[in-house]
C-alpha cells in the first residue's frame, strides 16, 4: 500500500490553540485536555502538538526533530547534520511506552548552529541555510524526516488521537507559552508519522483543519521557490506558503491574511482607495498563494499565533480570551474545559485574521 | 477533361413539394448555386458551386432545403481517400498551392475531449455559484520578483501595466480585412459590454473603433499593415505576431479584391494591391532581435501597455516561450495547431504545428521548472470550443484563453471553411458590401455577449463543483483533472493522472 506522500489523503480535523499574551510559559498538560475533548473529530490515524517557548535552555539554537526508519538512516543523516551544523545536544526525544501508540520510529531530537564556515560558503542567510538542510535531509536521505526546525519551539506527533500522542510525547513535562494541537481524521491510512500534523518549517508550525481546493496550484506555484512537497498534505503547502510569505517576501500575517484568504473582489471594490489599492496588489502579486476551499488554521510563529479562516468560513472556529491568554479551537467545548469563565468568546468570519503577539511583539 | 471533373462533396437537396418558388435562396447564394427557370417555373441548382454554408437552408421559408452528403464514391481504399484524390487532381489541373481556411478538420487526437474534471464529494463542500461569490476575474501582465516599501512600509504598486478582464476570454486576433466591418464592430462592442478585450489583428485599426480603445489589443505583425505611433498608443495592450496555429512558419496574403477603400486606408496600404505579410519579422530573425522589438514599442507607448507575443504551438515551442518570457514580454500568447485562419495552405494548415493542450502543458511545466511562470502570463487559443475546455485549459495552466472560431460561429458563421473565397454569405469573411451588411452589429454583439455570458456560468458551476470560488486557484491545478484513453507519455506530458489513479 502507498504511505502518504506517495498518494495524497484527505482529511477532517480538529484544531486547538492557546497563547500567554505576556510570555508566561504553561504546561502542555493544558492543550491535551483541549484536543481530548474533540476526540470524535479524530479517528485515531494521527494526532499531534506545536510548542513554543519550551527550550529556553537552547533558545538560540535550532531544535531538530527528526524521524528516522532505521539506524542506517539515521547515521547518514548524522553524517549531513555533522558536515553542516555544530550539534550541540542530541538525544532521543523522552517518550512513555503507552498501548495506544505503536510503530514508533526512532525519534531523535538535536540542538544545532550553522557551522560558519558552510554559511559563509553558501551565501545564504542562517534561516535559508537551514531550510535548505532540512529540505535536502526530507528528499535525499531515505529514512529520515525532519519535522520540526525552529528555535525554541518543537512539533510532536504520531499516529494515534491526539491525547495519546500527547501523552506518549510526555508534553506535560513541557512548558511552553504557546501551543498548537492536533486531531486527525484522515480518510486513508497514512502508514506512516510524517503525515500527522503540526507541519512545520523553522519556527513556523500550521495546524489545519480542512481540504482546500486550490491544493494543485498552491503546490506547483510554492515548488517553483525552492520548496518540495513530499507528503501531499495541505498543511504542508500552506505552511511553506506562510514561509515564502513571511520569511522571504517580508509579509506581516496580516498581509499574508489578505493574500491566503484574500477579501472577494465585490468587497475589495467597496473599500477606501488605500485598502482597495492594496488588496488589489496582493491579489495580482500573490494569485498563485490564494486558498480556496475549507481551512481553518492556527499558524504559530516565534512569538505569536495567528488564526485563519477560509474566505467562506467553511469551518467552524472559536475564540475565546481570558486575561492575557487567548485559546483559539474548533469548538468552544474545547476552550471551556481549562477556562469555563471567559471574558470574551466569539467567532472570527471567513478571511478575518486572529493575530496574537508576545505583549510589545508585532506580526 | 473528363478527369478534372470532380463530384460534388455535398447535394442541395430541395423538397419540391415544400419549395414555393419564392426565390430567397437564388438571392441569398453568392455563390450562385440556386437558379430559377422561368420557362419550367422551377427553382435548380448547381451543386459544385455549394460550399455547404447553410445560408440558404437557414433563410428558406419553408423548410425546403437541406444540404446532404452526396454519396458519390471512389472505390473505396484506406491509403487514397478520396479527398486526397481530389485534391491531386485540382493541383493536377491548376498546378497550384492548396487552399483552406479556418482550423484543421483533420482527424488528430483531441486532447481537451480525454480530459476531464473533478467534483467535490464529503471532504470539501462543492459551492453554489448562485449562492456565494464565485470570480472569474483575472489579470494578464508581468509580475516583480519582489515587493517594495515606503518609508512608512506602505506597499508600493510596482506592478508593470496589467490587463484587467471579467473572464480568462479574449477574442483572438482577425484582421479588418479578413472578416468584415461589421464583424469587428460586433467583437467591438462585446469587449466592452463584457469587460474583455478584442484583438485587431494585423489589419490596423478602423478609425470608428478608436473609441474602443480600452477593450483593444493592437496587433504587430510582420507586414507591420496600419501601424503608428496612434495605433499603438490606441490600445490596453500590443500584440507581436510571430506566429498562427493555422498556419505556423509563414505568412500571410490577404488578396487585392478584399483591400478596398477602407480597408486600404486602415492597412495604410493602395487599393487591390494584395497585403502579403513576410513569413518571419524582417527584422527579428532570432530572440535578441525580438527583445529588441518588445522595448522598441514599450519605448513607443511609455511602458504603459503589456507586450503580448504570440507563437504558433510547434515541437520545441516550450523552450521558446522561455526565452520570450526572458524576453520582455508581459504576455506569451500560444496559438495550437486547430487555430482558425481566412486563408492557409492546406498542406501547412493540417501538418504542421501540435496541439494546444500539450503545447500549454510543456510550456507551462518548463516555465516552472526554470522558476519563471509567475512573472509572465499565458494566453493559449487553437481552439477553445466551450466553457469546458476553458476551465481545462485553465487547469493546465493558462492564464486565459484565446477564442476566434467560435465567435464568429456566435455571429452566423456555418464552418463552410471557404473565407478565402472572399464571398461569405454571413457577412463575415467578406468585403462586398451587400454581403457585409447582412451581419447586423446589433445583433452580433449581444450574441457575443451572450455566449460568453453563458460561459461564465458555465464556468462558474464547474468551478463550484470543485470547491474553488476564485478562477486563480483553477490556474495550473491539475489535480483537477483526469486523462481517458491516454497513454502514460501523453499523460506526463499533459502533467495529468490518468482516471482511477
Amino acid at each position: 500500500m502507498q504511505r502518504e506522500g506517495q498518494v495524497r489523503i484527505p482529511s477532517g480535523c480538529a484544531i486547538s490553540g492557546m497563547i500567554n499574551k505576556t510570555g508566561k510559559r504553561m504546561n502542555g498538560e493544558a492543550i491535551i485536555e483541549s484536543i481530548a475533548v474533540m476526540h470524535d473529530r479524530s479517528n485515531g490515524l494521527g494526532g499531534g502538538f506545536a510548542a513554543y517557548g519550551i527550550y529556553p535552555e537552547y533558545k538560540d539554537y535550532y531544535a531538530f526533530h527528526i524521524f528516522y526508519d532505521t539506524v542506517f538512516a539515521k547515521k547518514e543523516c548524522e553524517e549531513f547534520l555533522e558536515l553542516h551544523f555544530d550539534i550541540i545536544n542530541l538525544s532521543k526525544i523522552p517518550t512513555r511506552k503507552i498501548k495506544e501508540i505503536t510503530d514508533e520510529p526512532l525519534i531523535w531530537r538535536y540542538f544545532v548552529t550553522p557551522l560558519p564556515t558552510k554559511l559563509g560558503e553558501s551565501q545564504l542567510d542562517e534561516r535559508e541555510f537551514t531550510a535548505k538542510c532540512v529540505f535536502r535531509v526530507n528528499t535525499r536521505i531515505d529514512g529520515a524526516y525532519v519535522f520540526s526546525s525552529g528555535k525554541n519551539m518543537g512539533v510532536f506527533k504520531a499516529v494515534g488521537f491526539p491525547e495519546d500522542v500527547g501523552r506518549f510525547y510526555r508534553l506535560d513535562e513541557y512548558e511552553g507559552y504557546c501551543f498548537t494541537a492536533h486531531g486527525r481524521y484522515p480518510t486513508n491510512t497514512p502508514g506512516w508519522w510524517g503525515g500527522a500534523h503540526p507541519f512545520a518549517l523553522l519556527d513556523y508550525s500550521v495546524v489545519h483543519n480542512g481540504e482546500i481546493s486550490s491544493y494543485d496550484a498552491n503546490r506547483r506555484a510554492i515548488e517553483m521557490y525552492g520548496y518540495k512537497c513530499t507528503l501531499q498534505t495541505d498543511t504542508e503547502v500552506i505552511t511553506y506558503i506562510i514561509d515564502y510569505l513571511h520569511r522571504k517576501m517580508s509579509l506581516s500575517f496580516t498581509e499574508i491574511a489578505s493574500v491566503i484568504a484574500a477579501p472577494f473582489w465585490q468587497t475589495i471594490e467597496r473599500m477606501t482607495r488605500e485598502g482597495r489599492d492594496r488588496h488589489e496588489y496582493l491579489r495580482i502579486m500573490f494569485s498563485a498563494q490564494l486558498i480556496t476551499g475549507p481551512f481553518s488554521i492556527l499558524v504559530g510563529f516565534e512569538g505569536g499565533l495567528m488564526a485563519l479562516n477560509d474566505r467562506l468560513k467553511l469551518r467552524s472556529m472559536v475564540v475565546g480570551e481570558k486575561d492575557d491568554t487567548v485559546y483559539i479551537a474548533s469548538e468552544e467545548a474545547a476552550i471551556r474545559i481549562n477556562e469555563p469563565n471567559l471574558d470574551t468568546v466569539w467567532s472570527p468570519k471567513g478571511s478575518q485574521p486572529v493575530i496574537v503577539c508576545l505583549n510589545g511583539g508585532e506580526a | 477533361m473528363a478527369v478534372n471533373f470532380i463530384y460534388p462533396d455535398y447535394e442541395v437537396a430541395r423538397n419540391y413539394d415544400r419549395c414555393i418558388g419564392c426565390r430567397v435562396c437564388e438571392r441569398q447564394c453568392a455563390n450562385e448555386v440556386h437558379e430559377y427557370l422561368a420557362d419550367s417555373n422551377k427553382m435548380v441548382c448547381d451543386d459544385a458551386k455549394c460550399v455547404n454554408c447553410h445560408r440558404c437552408v437557414t433563410l428558406c421559408p419553408t423548410r425546403a432545403l437541406k444540404i446532404i452528403k452526396s454519396g458519390n464514391t471512389y472505390k473505396e481504399n484506406v491509403n487514397w481517400s478520396g479527398k486526397t484524390i481530389n485534391e491531386l487532381y485540382r493541383q493536377a489541373e491548376s498546378g497550384g498551392v492548396l487552399l483552406s481556411s479556418m482550423g484543421n478538420p483533420e482527424n488528430y487526437p483531441v486532447y481537451f475531449d480525454k480530459i476531464l474534471l473533478n467534483a467535490s464529494q464529503v471532504t470539501n463542500p462543492s459551492i453554489d455559484p448562485l449562492r456565494e461569490p464565485m470570480e472569474t476575474k483575472v489579470s494578464l501582465g508581468a509580475k516583480p520578483r519582489n515587493i517594495e516599501r515606503d518609508e512608512s512600509g506602505r506597499i508600493l504598486n510596482n506592478l508593470p501595466p496589467q490587463l484587467s478582464l471579467s473572464m480568462p476570454v479574449m477574442f483572438s486576433a482577425m484582421s479588418y480585412g479578413s472578416i468584415s466591418y461589421n464583424a469587428h464592430e460586433s467583437l467591438a462592442r462585446a469587449s466592452e459590454a463584457l469587460g474583455i478585450l478584442y484583438n485587431t489583428g494585423e489589419g490596423g485599426l478602423h478609425e470608428d473603433f478608436y473609441r474602443y480603445g480600452e477593450n483593444t489589443i493592437v496587433q504587430v505583425a510582420s507586414g507591420r499593415f496600419g501601424v503608428h505611433p496612434g495605433y499603438l498608443n490606441s490600445g490596453s495592450a500590443i500584440e507581436i505576431k510571430m506566429g498562427q496555429g493555422a498556419k505556423p512558419g509563414i505568412g500571410g496574403h490577404l488578396p487585392g479584391a478584399k483591400i478596398v477603400d477602407d480597408v486600404s486606408r486602415t492597412r495604410m496600404i493602395p487599393e487591390g494591391c494584395d497585403a502579403i505579410s513576410p513569413a518571419p519579422h524582417h527584422d527579428i530573425y532570432s530572440i535578441e532581435d525580438l527583445r529588441q522589438l518588445v522595448y522598441s514599442l514599450k519605448e513607443a507607448t511609455n511602458y504603459k501597455k503589456p507586450v503580448i507575443v504570440k507563437i504558433a504551438a510547434v515541437h520545441n515551442v516550450a523552450v521558446i516561450a522561455s526565452g520570450i518570457a526572458r524576453s520582455g514580454a508581459d504576455i506569451i500568447a500560444i496559438d495550437g495547431f486547430r487555430g482558425g485562419t481566412g486563408a492557409a495552405p492546406t498542406r501547412i494548415r493540417d501538418h504542421v504545428g501540435i496541439p494546444i493542450e500539450l503545447a500549454l502543458a510543456a510550456t507551462d511545466k518548463r516555465l516552472r521548472d526554470e522558476g519563471i511562470r509567475d512573472y509572465v502570463s499565458i494566453v493559449v487559443g487553437g481552439s477553445i470550443r466551450s466553457s469546458a475546455d476553458i476551465v481545462k485549459a485553465v487547469a493546465l495552466g493558462a492564464d486565459c484563453v484565446y477564442i476566434a472560431t467560435a465567435a464568429l460561429l456566435a455571429l452566423g458563421c456555418h464552418l463552410c471553411r471557404s473565407c478565402h473565397a472572399g464571398r461569405c454569405n454571413w457577412g463575415i469573411a467578406t468585403q462586398v458590401p451587400e454581403l457585409v451588411k447582412r451581419l447586423n452589429p446589433e445583433i452580433g454583439y449581444k450574441r457575443l455577449v451572450n455566449l460568453l455570458t453563458a460561459w461564465q456560468h458555465e464556468i462558474k458551476e464547474m468551478m463550484g463543483g470543485m470547491g474553488i470560488n476564485s478562477i486563480e486557484s483553477l490556474k495550473g491545478n491539475r489535480l483537477m483533472l483526469r486523462g481517458v484513453d491516454l497513454n502514460e507519455k501523453e499523460l506526463e506530458i499533459l502533467g495529468i493522472k490518468h482516471a482511477g489513479e
